[in-house]
């Protein structure tokens, strides 16, 4: 299953949501769909990514918050996956791609190949309410599906093929995209008078 | 030496002041009552952190939201940031109000925190992270107003460090 594959598939239903990607591949594929203002990628300070969603969706109920996450992240920040699930915000969607490799720098192999660590077990371990380990794209739409319907913290675990983008870069600079998604965010709750 | 109740007080009164209502910690001795009165009001939202890095993390989005937030931690806790502070608030011009339990400067008692302490103000400059020392609980609150203000106004990190004086009996 290719990473590039799911994302694609979920990017419609993104339109209408507050989503926070990982560096490197897994941000160039979201933006190759077609860049949005509601799309924030970090493009460093690995594992952060996971705790800027739980940010977000702590104080902004009324959206939904998607975090497009990868292995070799959450391993670096694996206390997050415990304080996620103990504030275990309803709005929060935690998509985790495990491609086994660190792909994007070099593609050396993590724990989750090299090794005997289950993300979705961990995951399930630091007590988030709902998790799924998912390896076909049937079963990763479902997941979502189920995760986006859900009042509740949701954790995918999605295994996919450690193949990237043939290119990197964005017209995005790096504030301008942290810029252009806090406007966006205002803008919104300004239009909901939230 | 005991924590000063009378001067937590005062901070966690500054950190109302300034409208803050979403505060990240990590516990430690010095912010104990800090963290219990945030507990104990219902006005407060706390995030308890397993490390302060995520901490870093957990402020940029209560930022993008729209929410005013303040950091509480140890200053070993800024040290373990560092690489949050770098490639995610400064990278991104994202701001960081960050109130500091300054441990292992003059007086520190504990071997433990003293290497920490000692390089703590040569970090700061070196991040060219603005901050200020506190130790007078009639000016803490002040501090803590024009610490948030500069965050936001330079889109930058800024720091507080809380002194023996402030946080101590």
């Amino acid at each position: 299953m290719l990473r590039s594959r799911a994302i694609e598939a979920i990017y419609p239903a993104l339109e209408d949501k507050i989503v926070v990607t990982i560096m490197g591949a897994c941000a160039q594929e979201l933006y190759d769909c077609g860049h949005r203002d509601n799309f924030f990628y970090l493009q460093h300070a690995m594992g952060l990514a996971s705790s800027i969603g739980l940010g977000l969706a702590l104080n902004l109920p009324d959206e939904r918050v998607v975090v497009l996450d990868g292995d070799g992240s959450v391993l670096m920040n694996l206390g997050a996956l415990a304080t996620m699930a103990r504030y275990r915000p309803p709005n929060l969607t935690h998509i985790i791609f495990d491609n086994g490799s660190l792909l994007s720098t070099g593609g050396f192999v993590t724990h989750t190949t090299s090794g005997l660590a289950d993300l979705a077990s961990i995951a399930h371990g630091s007590g988030a309410p709902h998790v799924a380990a998912v390896n076909t794209p049937y079963d990763f739409m479902e997941a979502v599906g189920d995760a986006f319907d859900r009042d509740d913290l949701s954790v995918i675990v999605c295994r996919v093929d450690a193949v990237g983008p043939d290119h990197f870069g964005m017209d995005l600079k790096l504030p301008e995209n942290a810029f252009r998604f806090e406007r966006h965010i205002r803008e919104k709750r300004l239009m909901t008078g939230d | 030496m005991t924590v000063s109740l009378e001067n937590s007080k005062a901070v966690y009164q500054g950190i109302k002041d300034a409208g803050i209502r979403f505060l990240t910690a990590l516990p430690e001795t010095w912010l104990v009552y800090l963290l219990q009165m945030a507990d104990e009001d219902p006005e407060m939202c706390l995030v308890e952190v397993a490390k302060e890095e995520e901490a870093v993390g957990i402020a940029a989005g209560a930022y993008f939201a729209g929410e005013p937030n303040i950091l509480l931690m140890q200053n070993h806790g800024f040290l373990a940031a560092i690489n949050g502070i770098v490639s995610l608030a400064q990278l991104y011009s994202v701001p960081l109000c960050m109130l500091i339990a300054y441990r292992g400067h003059i007086g520190e008692p504990y071997p433990w925190h003293t290497r920490g302490g000692i390089v703590t103000e040569p970090l700061l400059q070196a991040l060219q992270i603005p901050y200020s020392r506190a130790g007078d609980p009639r000016r803490v609150g002040r501090q803590i107003r024009e610490a948030h203000t500069l965050s936001l106004s330079a889109l930058s990190p800024v720091a507080l460090l809380l002194d023996r004086d402030l946080m101590e009996d």
